[in-house]
Formats: structure tokens, C-alpha cells, sequence
């Protein structure tokens, strides 16, 4: 295929358009939505509310809860262990056990030892690499109220509005009391921010928030606030095990959690950890390909965090809904899925369709971004691709003309090497794009303190529920981990010196899972959790002999 | 050399596979059947997992890249690199200062730089690596964190260099102590964290969380909205903290 300047000739035809509108464009936005409007364009297009993409989890605490097919698959799964592993050889004992080394995880480590643990009795136990996470991914920013003219209240409005008021109150005030604290903190760790002269943080608003509160740094957000994370916890000597991931938790007689089981990737042998407390940090499930969406998320995220809480008998919530990012890239197709920051519509991209027209104000929440997206292209507006799939121009060269030739190269370098990379200049071009799966919304039920309905196991991160409602602002899940990672490290602590008393070891729970499974009629030989996704190609698979070597 | 159209012929870990064209290196890897546990991180380019090391038939070099940021080219001989470990001496932030020795302290073996520039021609993100190394050297603490700021932590400079300067690390260091001491504390962030102690803030929150539904469904609906003009200095590339000194010449990556 031809390309010019990395597009094809059919999509510049449209490229021209949209430059010819662009002028007259320039400082005029498309008006936001009424409530109304915004229902009814999400009943209409959004995935969530597709008719047949669901179905309700047929036992257990959250037993009627919709969901995605992809995810229920995983649910109504056999564990990867049999009830009667042999527990007694314990390979680690801990105080505690920390399962998902991103964000959430290290940050509760870090402050686990801060409230008292010695951090040998701290063990973080990870999936691939310590810092392989969705958190190393965030590029656009993270929410707190610290200007004058914000405050912690208008920052809890902009978040329980987003989630269309079905977040919990008492963890959306955790959220923004503690947002300041925790940019304090990063301060005190030295992550660079970007900055004014005077050492005020440069802000940007995000979709959805009523004041510009979105601290960055350039559009390594995530990858900064990380690699800080992980060398401070290298730092305070917190172990971590990679390539290690948790398959079951365990429990002791009373159903208390009490550790897990890890597996070493490589040689497939299993590994006990005992622990008097177990906090589950292992983020979110764009890898399962809800409704056959491409992601934005990392290899790891399968959701397995879920799965394993469920099983000890933990509560879940909202994980009805998910989060499409408006702007996935869609062209071209080695790109497909991956992110285009918010932050290029916060810097004044605006979406636009196959003639150059705006349809849609540029951050509205991101859900009903997401649905206008798809609208646009269901209607005809959309621009088709050469790979089959269609998407909206995001025209980012309006970025460099409202704030000055070189602001997308020094403000937003990743996305113009990942363009660069792949033959398009968007300082020149629009870019293409459509909703990615980006998000879980819901996840393991806590209170403000990362507490699970199950004594002895917390839950940060992205897969905790609750704080988001149904839909998540963009900047508030980095601040979220944070927030809740750091309130799990400490309660945690707490329960390991005032509370824990572990007993026997024992996998009763899994083999009760088991049974409420088979009395609800499911039989089936998945198994679960899913640990990675399975990208090979069918063409080699289809000679893949399973012989013991 | 293709068979197949659309096809190419790329040789993996010794042995050769005909992949489709347009492929990533790491789609490529997995459609020849191999299932990726190391070397797969992010998928998108901020990890670094997934260092590849590969020789083209035309050319004596070898090239370095992204597994998942690079696609497949005919006769590509490569291999995926393991991790370069890391040693090096702890440190406690909060007890170091950012004098011009500081860096030098801590990684002495960065006085072995020979400038061979080698670094930097294998950086996959494109940074002006050598610069950094010797910017450290010279105890230019902002320049060192200015220039490293985009490092992924990859490893591949590391696995390059005769001086065997764990380069990653010495940028990461820079870059905290650029943070912390360099750059002044938010006078904003400071006055909104002293104003939480005294717990006025909190006591607005306590009213929203005491509204039913649909007064907070009101107040919600009633927001006002901070425009962009509001925001009276536009954001400007040179005058902020954190924006690269240098511009990065990303052409080099793009050959081909
Ligand atoms: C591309 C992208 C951009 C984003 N941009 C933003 C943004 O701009 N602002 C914002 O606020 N948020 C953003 N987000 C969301 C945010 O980054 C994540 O929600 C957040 O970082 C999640 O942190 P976490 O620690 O809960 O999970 P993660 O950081 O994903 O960490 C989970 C860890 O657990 C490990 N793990 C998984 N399963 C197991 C297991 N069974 N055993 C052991 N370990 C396991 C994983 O490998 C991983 O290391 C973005 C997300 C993505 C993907
Ligand atoms: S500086 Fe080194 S470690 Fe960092 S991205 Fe470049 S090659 Fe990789
Ligand atoms: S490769 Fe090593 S010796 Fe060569 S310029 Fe880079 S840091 Fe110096
Ligand atoms: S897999 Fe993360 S950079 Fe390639």
C-alpha cells in the first residue's frame, strides 16, 4: 500500500478537509452535552449497554451481578490448584504479602514499612518485572486540588458526577482529602513534575473536572510517579519477587486470609507464602478483549486479582461497567488500541469526522466521548481504515498553533516518538482515533482504609471498586493508588501488630467455590486466572504439539 | 527473498520465519509461535522489557530497538536481550545533598566515560545518553535530569557500553535530586496542605457528603468551569521546569 507521509491516499482526501475547516475552528468548541443528551447518547452507543455483551454471575456474594461475557468466563473457571495442595512446607513467611508490584502494590510497601513492618517481613510478589504495570503506562496526569481558586470539595463534585453519583462517598473524600498529601509526598520523593518558575505545578484540565488540576510530567506521568516508587522501595530493601504470580490466595481455618499461592512463570513450581495480612494490588483486565475492543493496558492485566478475592469470598462492585478511552489509536494498525493521551484534547486537539466538523465537545466524561466516537462513525462520519476498522480524526496539530510551535515535541514526547516511530508527523497531521478498553471501573469492595469484607486481605488500586462509581476521571486512578495504596500499606500494618493471629494454612475455600459453581450448574474445563493473554499465531499453533519435554 | 507475498523471511534466535509484513518485532515473535513471558511488558513503549538486539544483511552494524515499537524487516537476524542487572549502592534521598559531586560519588565508574557515543546511537527513545553520562560528570545535576528524562530504563545502553556505566541509574539519581532539591516546592501545594491541617476544607466536604442525591446532582449541574483563558500564562515549552533542553533528533530512529 501507498502511503503519503504514513497515510493512504483515500484517508488524506480527508486530511484536506479537516485542514480547510481548521482555521475556522480555532477557538470555537462544540458545546458540552445536557444531562439528557449524555443518557440518552449512552444508552444508544455505548459498549456497557449493548444488548447480549452480558451475562449475571450466577452464584456467590455478588451473585446477579452483569458481566461482560469475556469476564464471567473467568468466574465460572477451575482453580489452577487442586484444594489439596500440599500446604505444609511453607516457602516464605511473612508479616506481609503484597500481590501486584505497580503502583498500588509499592506504594503500599513503602508505607507499610513506614508504619513499623521491617521490611524483610514485607514480600511484594509480582507478575512480570517490579514496575510492569498499567502505572508505568499513565502518560496524561493525576488529579489534586492545591490552586486557591480548587478546593478538596470541587474536586469531590467533578469525581462523583463523573461516576454518575454511583461512587461511594466516604472513598471519593479519602480521594481528595488525601490528593494534596500525596503530590506532597511525590514532591518530598523528588518526582519531577512539570513546573512555573516560581515551583508552582503547570495544570492541565482533564475531561470531565470544572478546574485545571492535572499535575504531569510531559506525558510520562505514570513511568515518572513509578520509577521513583520502585527505586525508593529498592532503597528501604523491600524484596520483590518477579515472575512470581499469585494463582490462589490462601486462607487459615476460620476463612481469614492468610497469604497465597505463587508460581514461578518459568519452572512452573509453586511457592507458599504464609502472611498475617495480604493486600491484592494486581490492577486491571484490558488484556481479556471485552468485546473484542483492543486495550491500552499491559501484558499482565487479566484480571486475576479479582478472580482470587471472589474466590476467598470478598465482595465486588460495579464491575459492570468498564472504561473505553475515547482515544485509542486506530491507525496505523500496529498502533491499534494503544493510548493517545487526554492530555492532547486538555492541550486543545478537538475531535472532528471525515469532513473536518467538530460533533463533540472534546472532554466530555469519557464515557459519553467514547459513545459520541462511536456514533460518528456509525453514522457514516467515521474514517475507514485500510485494516477494516474506522475511527475520528483527533486534529493535533491545533496543539503547536494555540500554545506555540515545539509544544507537542516538549510536551508531549511520547506521543510524538510512538507517531514518529510509526511514519506520521503529528505536528503536521491529525491523528486517528477510536475507544480502546482503558479501564475497570469496579472491583473488590473496601472501606477507606483498603479493608475487603474478608478479615486479614486489602485491596488498592485499580482493582479495588467503589471510589470511581461507574466511570473514572482521567487523573484520579494514579491518584488513587497512591491514596488507597498508601492507606492499605498502613492499615495493613496496624492489623499485622494488633490483630493477625493465623492458623492452619488451608484451601477450603477454593474447594467451597467449587461446589457453589457445580450447584449452579456450570461445568466446564477453564480454568483461571488467566495470567497472560495468548497472542500466538494460529497458523503455528495449528502444528502445536502439548508434549512433556 | 519472500515466498509469499506480503511476506518476509526474518531469522529468530537462530532460525528463519516467514512473518507478514507491517508486524511488530514482538507480533512477529508471536506469531512464529512463541509465547512471550519475558521480554512483553507494557506492549507500548514506556517499560523497557522487550531490548532487541538485530543485524540487517546490508549493513555491519547492530542495531537495537523496541521489540514493540519496531516493525519486522526482511532478513532481520535478532535476538531478544535479557535484562542488564543493575547493583549499584543504596541511598537515603532524604540524607544526600545535590552538590556537583553527588552523582560522582555514587557512581564513580562514570569517570571511565570514553565518549564513544555508542549510548546514545542505541538508545531506543532517542536521548542524547552520552551527554547525560558526561553532563553527570560535570556535576550538572539539571542537564543530567533534563536529558534522561525520557529513559525507560531498557538497559540497552548498558549492555553497549565499554565502561559498563549503569547509565539508567545514574539518570534516575539526577532526576530525584532534580526533583527534590533543584526545583522550589509548590509555595500553592504548601499553603493548600498547611490550610488542610486546619480543617476548614474538610468541613465543605462534610457538607456535600451530607446533601441527598439530588442536591448533589444540583451543585453538580450548577459547577462553574475554570476556562483556559482563565489560566492566564499559556503553557511555554522553554520557560517551565521539565521540558527538554535539547531538541531529541528523532530522525535517526525513523531510518527505513
Ligand atoms: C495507557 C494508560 C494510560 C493511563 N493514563 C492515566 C492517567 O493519565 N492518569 C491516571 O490517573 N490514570 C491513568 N491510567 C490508569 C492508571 O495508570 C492505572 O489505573 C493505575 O496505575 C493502576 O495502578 P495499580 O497499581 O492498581 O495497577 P498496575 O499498575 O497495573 O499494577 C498491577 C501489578 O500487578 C501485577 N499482577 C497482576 N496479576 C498478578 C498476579 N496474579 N500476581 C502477582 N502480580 C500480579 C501486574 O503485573 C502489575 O505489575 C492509565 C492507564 C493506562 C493503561
Ligand atoms: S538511556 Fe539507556 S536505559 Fe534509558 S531508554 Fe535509552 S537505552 Fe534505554
Ligand atoms: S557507551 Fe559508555 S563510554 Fe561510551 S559514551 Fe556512553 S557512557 Fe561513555
Ligand atoms: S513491552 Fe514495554 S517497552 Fe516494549
Amino acid at each position: 500500500m501507498e502511503l503519503i507521509d504514513g497515510y493512504p491516499a483515500a484517508m488524506r482526501e480527508s486530511i484536506a478537509l479537516v485542514e480547510q475547516t481548521r482555521p475556522t475552528r480555532l477557538g470555537r468548541t462544540f458545546p458540552a452535552m445536557t444531562p439528557e443528551q449524555r443518557r440518552e447518547l449512552l444508552l444508544g452507543h455505548h459498549p456497557d449497554y449493548k444488548d447480549g455483551a452480558k451475562r449475571p454471575l450466577l452464584f456467590g456474594p455478588n451473585k446477579g451481578m452483569l458481566l461482560n461475557h469475556e469476564l464471567a468466563d473467568l468466574f465460572e473457571a477451575r482453580p489452577l490448584v487442586s484444594a489439596s495442595l500440599d500446604l505444609n512446607d511453607v516457602d516464605s513467611d511473612v508479616d506481609l504479602l503484597i500481590i501486584g508490584g505497580g503502583g498500588a502494590g509499592t506504594v503500599a510497601a513503602i508505607w507499610a514499612v513506614q508504619a513499623g513492618l521491617d521490611p524483610s517481613r514485607v514480600l511484594i510478589a509480582t507478575k512480570l518485572r517490579h514496575g510492569d504495570s498499567n502505572s508505568t503506562m499513565a502518560q496524561g496526569g493525576i488529579q489534586s486540588a492545591d490552586r486557591p481558586h480548587d478546593s478538596p470539595a470541587q474536586h469531590f463534585l467533578d469525581a462523583m458526577g463523573g461516576g454518575h453519583f454511583t461512587n461511594r462517598p466516604e472513598l471519593v473524600e479519602a480521594l481528595v482529602s488525601d490528593a494534596p498529601l500525596i503530590i506532597h509526598w511525590h514532591e518530598q520523593l523528588g518526582v519531577m513534575y512539570d513546573k512555573d518558575e516560581q515551583g508552582n505545578f503547570v495544570m492541565h484540565p482533564g475531561g470531565g473536572t470544572s478546574r485545571n488540576r492535572m499535575h504531569s510530567a510531559r506525558d510520562y506521568t505514570g513511568l515518572e510517579i513509578m520509577r521513583v516508587l520502585r527505586d525508593e522501595a529498592r532503597n528501604l530493601h523491600i524484596p520483590v519477587v518477579e515472575f512470581s504470580p499469585a494463582i490462589e490466595l490462601l486462607c487459615d481455618e476460620r476463612g481469614h486470609v492468610a497469604g497465597a499461592v505463587l508460581v514461578n512463570l518459568e519452572t512452573k513450581r509453586y511457592h507458599i507464602v504464609r502472611a498475617k495480612a495480604t493486600i491484592v494490588t494486581t490492577g486491571g483486565l484490558g488484556r481479556l478483549h471485552m468485546q473484542q475492543y483492543p486495550t491500552t493496558n499491559h501484558y499482565g492485566a487479566t484480571a486475576d486479582g479479582l478472580i482470587l478475592a471472589y474466590r476467598a469470598g470478598a465482595e465486588l462492585v460495579d464491575l459492570d461497567a468498564i472504561q473505553y478511552h475515547p482515544t485509542g489509536a486506530a491507525f496505523p494498525a500496529q498502533m491499534a488500541g494503544l493510548l493517545i493521551t487526554e492530555k492532547v484534547r486538555g492541550m486543545g486537539a478537538q475531535p472532528v469526522n471525515c469532513k473536518g466538523e467538530q460533533f463533540v465537545y472534546p472532554l466530555e466524561p469519557r464515557d459519553v466521548e467514547a459513545s459520541a466516537f462511536i456514533r460518528e462513525c456509525s453514522l457514516g462520519l467515521g474514517i475507514p481504515t485500510p485494516h477494516g476498522i474506522q475511527g475520528v480524526w483527533l486534529d493535533a496539530p491545533m496543539v503547536d498553533i494555540i500554545h506555540g510551535p515545539g509544544t507537542i515535541r516538549s510536551a508531549l514526547p511520547a506521543m510524538f516518538r510512538m507517531y514518529t516511530r510509526f511514519g506520521i508527523d503529528m505536528t503536521r497531521d491529525p491523528i486517528l482515533v477510536f475507544p480502546t478498553l482503558h479501564y475497570q471501573n469496579g472491583g473488590i469492595i473496601t472501606n477507606p482504609d483498603g479493608a475487603t469484607t474478608v478479615p486479614g486481605l486489602y485491596a488498592a488500586g485499580e482493582v479495588m471498586g467503589g471510589v470511581h462509581g461507574k466511570n473514572r476521571l482521567m487523573g484520579n486512578s494514579l491518584l488513587d493508588f497512591n491514596v488507597f495504596g498508601r492507606r492499605a500499606g498502613i492499615a495493613a500494618a496496624n492489623y499485622v501488630r494488633e490483630q493477625a493471629q493465623p492458623t492452619r494454612l488451608s484451601l477450603e475455600h477454593v474447594a467451597t467455590y467449587e461446589r457453589h459453581m457445580r450447584d449452579a450448574g456450570i461445568k466446564t474445563t477453564r480454568t483461571a486466572p488467566r495470567i497472560l493473554p495468548d497472542y500466538r499465531g494460529k497458523e503455528a499453533l495449528e502444528r502445536y504439539l502439548d508434549i512433556p519435554l | 527473498m519472500s515466498e509469499q507475498t506480503g511476506m518476509i523471511t526474518m531469522q529468530l534466535m537462530g532460525k528463519n520465519y516467514q512473518v507478514p509484513t507491517g508486524l511488530t518485532i514482538m507480533a512477529a515473535i508471536e506469531y512464529a509461535g512463541y509465547k512471550l513471558v519475558r521480554g512483553a511488558g507494557c506492549r507500548g513503549g514506556f517499560c523497557g522489557a522487550c531490548p532487541t538486539l538485530y543485524r540487517r544483511s546490508d549493513n555491519h552494524r547492530i542495531f537495537t530497538a523496541l521489540a514493540c515499537q519496531t516493525l519486522v524487516e526482511d532478513g532481520m537476524c535478532l535476538v531478544q536481550m535479557p535484562f542488564v542487572p543493575v547493583v549499584s549502592r543504596r541511598y537515603d534521598l532524604h540524607q544526600i545533598a545535590a552538590k556537583p559531586n553527588t552523582l560522582l560519588q555514587h557512581f564513580p565508574e562514570i569517570a571511565g566515560c570514553v565518549a564513544c557515543n555508542t549510548c546514545t546511537r542505541a538508545c531506543p527513545q532517542g536521548l542524547q545518553v552520552m551527554d547525560y553520562v558526561q553532563a553527570s560528570l560535570r556535576g550538572d545535576i539539571e542537564r543530567a535530569a533534563m536529558l534522561s528524562f525520557d529513559c525507560i530504563a531498557c538497559g540497552i545502553c548498558s549492555s553497549r557500553c565499554p565502561a559498563d556505566i549503569k547509565h539508567y541509574a545514574v539518570g534516575l539519581l539526577a532526576r530525584r535530586l532534580y526533583g527534590k532539591y533543584v526545583t522550589p516546592d509548590s509555595p500553592q501545594l504548601a499553603a493548600r496542605v498547611a490550610e488542610l491541617q486546619t480543617g476548614n476544607l474538610i468541613a465543605d466536604l462534610n457538607a456535600l457528603m451530607a446533601l441527598s442525591q439530588e442536591e448533589l446532582r444540583a451543585r453538580y449541574e450548577q459547577r462553574t468551569f475554570e476556562t483556559s483563558e482563565e489560566n492566564k500564562e499559556p503553557f511555554s515549552a522553554i520557560q517551565h521546569y521539565n521540558s527538554p533542553m535539547d531538541p531529541v533528533d528523532y530522525k535517526d530512529e525513523i531510518e527505513v
